[in-house]
């Protein structure tokens, strides 16, 4: 028996879990995917966006601000990169000069610091790379980037090392209420909890629908991000915005946190929930959108692509409330700037609980800090020396175009990687350029060693996304031949 | 267990594949003392090692033989010549003034000096992302040498029925291994109108086997939310466009792709070594050297080879200069540039020298027929075909040279028809 | 009756022309070396190829061994070389040139290692 169990393990659900587990509550966290973020909160811009975006009026304008604000002191304590790198929002047509200052007025008046609005030679100076033709920008220091799944995984290991007991695997199939409780059920067993938290992303409205909480429907919007090769590292120094239009935030030119640039994404919205496809009309828009912007990118530096899916819901706004089953609680439709307001929305919804009768008393051993993956390509000659002599297995490269080593594929799988992408997501091997060309038999190697299992049950994502077979899988038909 | 290992060598050669094998291996015929190879697998032959089929030696040797085989002579000789052979260890850096930064797990981190470096790190494969094919992302997809890998060191196996994006000479020759595995091969497909592997390989690994090429096709949607499914195929328009009102779907559950290969150069690119844009590698001088002085280059890190045996030849030249630049002797430098002219994707080196016998290695960039080769304005060869996949090798004498003293000499293919 | 070739010999991959009358052939152009010519009158009246692949190996530095017939096997013989080769399992360590089996398929033909492989716990 818990007293919550939150649904769902993306940014929403890991920030609920590390923010829940500094209170004495038994605490559970139910995530139908083998490792947490692995929805939506994997593929997205990893943008904590400036402040100053969003309407007023509607919850992603209040929370947008305020989670900007967390998340230098967030990155801290789990250890994830984060880098204020601050924001380009760009006018190349005159009727978009207007739409500048509004925004810059939208933001100055909710107090986002620092906005400043920069003429053609400043941002010659500081972005040469961009188009000529740019008449103004607005600059948002305050814009920062980070890795969202890093992000994920630094809250999670957090929350289970205060007491969260996490499940991933187990997609909630149904709940019922039984007196004042809940009775959920998964494939690989059921749990009882008196609160349920819903966090399910593109599937919140199913998983209310099983109480008779749904409220609300969700539809996927679907986004294709591009990634170029680190030969254009540094192209740009901001993340650059065009002026949004009445459709479309835009295709926007992003430095991540880890240096490659990548560029989208595009805003399509679908009917399946699972279509994370990628397409040639897709490319075509990211990339004709670009060379607007700047010129010097090309589609022939792709080294990859994905597709995430955002959860909209009909009011196009954050749904974050009790819904009309007692204890069972929404937080929905959560879209861009969803990673932004992720933490404080987690406290908003705990002072909702708090004011619902869950006693909410502070454990005396919280720890906000967790001592965080080791990074050797990260670190300074000296320190390489220290950890290689400390333990051998950061002698060993596993990944060679970002620098990955053997102890830190066993450091991640220790912390709860299974799979191929779990591992990549932890450690970045496999995604640099090569994509896996060198390190995918070396990882499946550290993964089959640790689980004890064979190569043929290594998996990129979990059941059914298996690498390779055996041989003794075929026997050769002989009227085959 | 941590071996003391010596710090100052007269050579350090990094990549042990072919190219690094044979560098070193000329570097101690031309007198270095102190050669040391470094290479990240746990054992030397590179590529060579999961090349199991015979196609390897024929000019080097004289005899075909298998990748391992060739691989084995180059290791049994660098052995008897006492080169030291550092595996499992990482270059992590090399600095203009030569220190070289390596991690080991069995000798940790080493900072080791040379008097001469020879770059030989090999290349890597395109991938799916380099050419942004659309569709879902699920597993069974992969690089053709990856599941080589897979297949004939790992001893498991990629997928049951397979399909081949690329028909490069590892594209083709995994659909034979594969075959011979007990898997299904649905069929090769290639953008190009033409092979991109040699005409034999499609023979004896296609042909033999009944499996399907189809020429000016692609691959233009992967389906399959976590291993692949099915693929829809399309025709390419002449300008390489996928004509999707005419494409099918193909039932398969993996999909290599065989897209090409490029050279490996994060360590060059850090060295701020002058490029090639054409061939992705290092510009390199009659001697071999790159921008930065005593630092060389050869084999695939330089431009992409299709035999090996020109990767021996080229790479024992390297490693000859780089010794005699170890040992304090300098060549005169070179007096003529090389100018790639119609036709002519690529050449190396880029400057030559007039006072020796200099080798040319070249590829068109259109298949032509009775193609006549010319060296600028002097010289001329006849092919009967020139193909894009099948490099060039061209030596040229000193009374040649000497025409182009202090010029640029040009190098063209023209012809009387284009092949179609 | 003129039949058209690839020569595998080497890989120049010369095409090849064959001019054939009652079975019996009267020229061969397109050849680069004489190696065309036998692969032409081998290839039409017996077609043969060497077979490389691998086999098992027990405590290998690799689980696989690459091996190859150390001539050319009738083509048809292709299957049968692989089929019975998918059986063996060798134990390591294996030297470069190693007999795996004497004689494969009934061919009349060995199969040979095609590298050394060391014990597994062997590392340079
Ligand atoms: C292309 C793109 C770019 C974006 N860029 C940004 C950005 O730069 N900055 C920003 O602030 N926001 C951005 N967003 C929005 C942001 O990614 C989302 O707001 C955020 O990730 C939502 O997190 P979540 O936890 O609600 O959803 P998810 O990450 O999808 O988490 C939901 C989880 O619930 C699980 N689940 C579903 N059903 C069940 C069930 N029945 N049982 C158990 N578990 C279940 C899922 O497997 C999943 O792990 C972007 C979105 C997209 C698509
Ligand atoms: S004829 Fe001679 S040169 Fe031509 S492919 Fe055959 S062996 Fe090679």
């Amino acid at each position: 028996m818990y007293d919550v169990i939150i649904v769902g393990g993306g940014i929403i659900g890991c920030a609920l879990a590390r923010e829940l587990s500094r209170y004495n509550v038994r605490l559970a966290l139910l995530e139908k995917e083998v490792e947490v973020g692995f929805g939506t909160s994997k593929t997205n811009s990893g943008i904590i966006h400036a402040g100053h975006h969003s309407p007023p009026g509607t919850l992603k304008g209040q929370f947008e601000w305020s989670g900007n604000q967390l998340w230098g002191d967030l990155a801290k304590e789990l250890k994830f990169g984060f880098k204020h790198i601050g924001e380009l929002l760009i006018a190349q047509k005159r009727e978009d000069l207007q739409y500048l200052e509004n925004l810059k007025k939208q933001g100055d008046s909710r107090g986002v610091t620092g906005l400043e609005m920069w003429g053609p030679k400043r941002i010659q100076k500081e972005e040469p790379n961009l188009s000529h033709t740019i008449l103004k920008a607005l600059h948002a220091p305050t814009a920062a980037v980070i890795n969202p799944y890093e992000a994920c995984f630094g809250l999670i290991e957090c929350a289970k090392q205060n007491g969260l007991e996490l499940f991933c695997d187990h997609p909630v199939q149904s709940i019922k209420r039984e007196r004042d409780n809940f009775s959920i059920a998964t494939p690989r067993g059921s749990f009882r909890a008196r609160i349920i938290l819903n966090a399910a992303g593109l599937f919140a409205d199913h998983v209310a629908a099983m109480v008779g909480a749904k409220t609300f429907s969700i539809s996927p919007r679907k986004g294709e991000e591009y990634l170029l090769d680190r030969r254009l590292q540094g192209i740009v120094t901001h993340l650059i915005f065009p002026t949004p239009t009445a459709t479309s935030k835009g295709v926007l030119i992003i430095p991540t946190v880890d240096g490659p640039t990548m560029v989208g994404p595009t805003a399509e919205d679908i009917d399946d929930r699972e279509d994370l496809s990628t397409s040639y009309s897709g490319a075509a828009d990211v990339f004709a959108a670009v060379r607007k912007t700047c010129p010097a990118i090309s589609e022939r530096d792709t080294i990859t692509e994905f597709a995430g899916l955002r959860a909209v819901s009909e009011s196009n706004d954050f749904i974050i409330k009790r819904s009309p089953v007692k204890n069972f609680y929404n937080i929905a439709g959560i879209q861009s700037p969803g990673l932004t307001a992720a933490p404080v929305i987690a406290t908003y919804v705990i002072n909702m609980l708090r004011d619902n009768d869950l006693s909410l008393v502070k454990k005396q051993t919280w720890k906000a800090d967790i001592d965080g993956p080791p990074r050797f390509a990260a670190m300074s000659p000296k320190d390489r020396k220290a950890a290689i002599h400390k333990d051998s297995a950061f002698g060993q490269i596993v990944c060679r175009c970002e620098l990955v080593t053997e102890a830190e594929v066993l450091y991640a799988i220790k912390h709860g990687a299974r799979t191929l992408d779990g591992v990549k997501f932890r450690v970045r091997a496999g995604m640099g350029r090569c994509q896996g060309g060198f390190c995918t038999t070396r990882l499946m190697d550290l993964l089959a060693q640790a689980d004890e299992i064979p190569l043929s049950e290594i998996t990129k994502r979990g059941k059914g996304s298996e690498i390779c077979i055996q041989r003794h899988d075929i026997i050769p038909k002989k009227d085959d031949r | 267990m941590k071996n003391q290992m010596r710090k100052n060598y007269s050579v350090i050669v990094v990549g042990g594949g072919p190219a690094g094998l044979a560098a070193a291996l000329g570097a101690r015929q031309a007198g270095a003392e102190r050669i040391l190879i470094i290479d990240r697998e746990v054992e030397t032959g590179g590529i060579l090692n999961q090349c199991i089929h015979s196609g390897f030696g024929l000019h080097y040797f004289k005899e075909e033989l298998t990748g391992p085989e060739y691989a084995e002579r180059f290791n049994q000789q660098v052995r008897s010549d006492k080169i030291t052979i550092l595996t499992d260890s990482y270059v992590l850096n090399i600095t203009p003034d030569l220190k070289i930064e390596v991690i080991s797990k069995k000798h940790g981190y080493l900072n080791l000096r040379a008097k001469a470096v020879v770059l030989a790190m090999g290349c890597r494969e395109r991938t799916r992302g380099a050419i942004r094919t659309p569709g879902f992302r699920p597993s069974g997809v992969m690089t053709a040498g990856l599941a080589q890998k897979m297949v004939n060191m790992k001893g498991v196996l990629p997928g049951q029925r397979v399909a081949i994006l690329g028909s490069g000479d590892i594209g083709m020759i995994m659909a034979r291994r594969l075959i011979l595995e007990g898997c299904q091969v649905v069929g090769v497909f290639e953008l190009h109108p033409f092979s991109s592997g040699l005409t034999r390989n499609k023979v004896q690994c296609l042909d033999d086997f009944d499996i399907p090429l189809h020429l000016s096709t692609t691959v233009a949607f992967i389906h399959g939310r976590k291993r692949v499914e099915r693929l829809t195929l399309a025709p390419v328009t002449t300008d390489y466009k996928p004509d999707l009102k005419q494409s099918w779907d193909i039932q398969c559950d993996t999909l290599l792709f065989s897209i090409g290969l490029i050279p490996e150069n994060e360590l060059s690119a850090r060295l701020r070594i002058k490029m090639d844009p054409a061939t992705g590698g290092p510009q390199v001088s009659s001697t071999m050297e790159t921008s930065l002085p005593g630092v060389f280059a050869c084999g695939n890190v330089l431009h992409v080879h299709d035999i090996v045996d020109f990767v021996s030849e080229e790479s024992h030249r390297a490693g000859r200069y780089a010794a005699e630049l170890a040992l304090g002797m300098r060549r005169p430098g070179d007096n003529i540039t090389l100018y790639p002219g119609e036709n002519i994707a690529s050449c190396t080196p880029h400057s030559l020298s007039s006072d020796r016998e200099q080798t040319i290695y070249l590829r068109v960039k259109q298949p032509v027929k009775d193609a006549t080769l010319k060296i600028g304005n002097r010289y001329e060869q006849k092919f009967r075909t020139l193909v894009p996949s099948e490099m060039v090798k061209l030596s040229l004498p000193p009374k040649v040279l000497n025409h182009f003293f202090g010029e640029q000499l040009r190098i063209e293919v023209s012809s009387e028809e284009g092949a179609q | 009756m003129k039949k058209e070739l690839i020569c595998i010999s080497c890989p120049m991959s010369c095409p090849l022309e064959l001019t054939i009358v009652n079975g019996e052939i009267l020229s061969i152009t397109g050849n680069r070396c004489k190696n065309g010519e036998i692969y032409a009158r081998q290839e039409l009246t017996h077609p043969q190829r060497v077979v490389t692949t691998t086999v098992a190996c027990r405590s290998g530095l690799w689980p696989r061994l690459p091996v190859k017939t150390i001539a050319a096997v009738p083509k048809d013989y292709v299957t049968n070389v692989v089929t019975e080769l998918h059986e063996v399992e060798v134990e390591a360590p294996v030297l470069l040139g190693q007999i795996i089996i004497e004689n494969v398929a009934n061919t009349g033909i060995a199969v040979i290692a095609t590298r050394s492989l060391p014990h597994e716990t062997v590392k340079e």
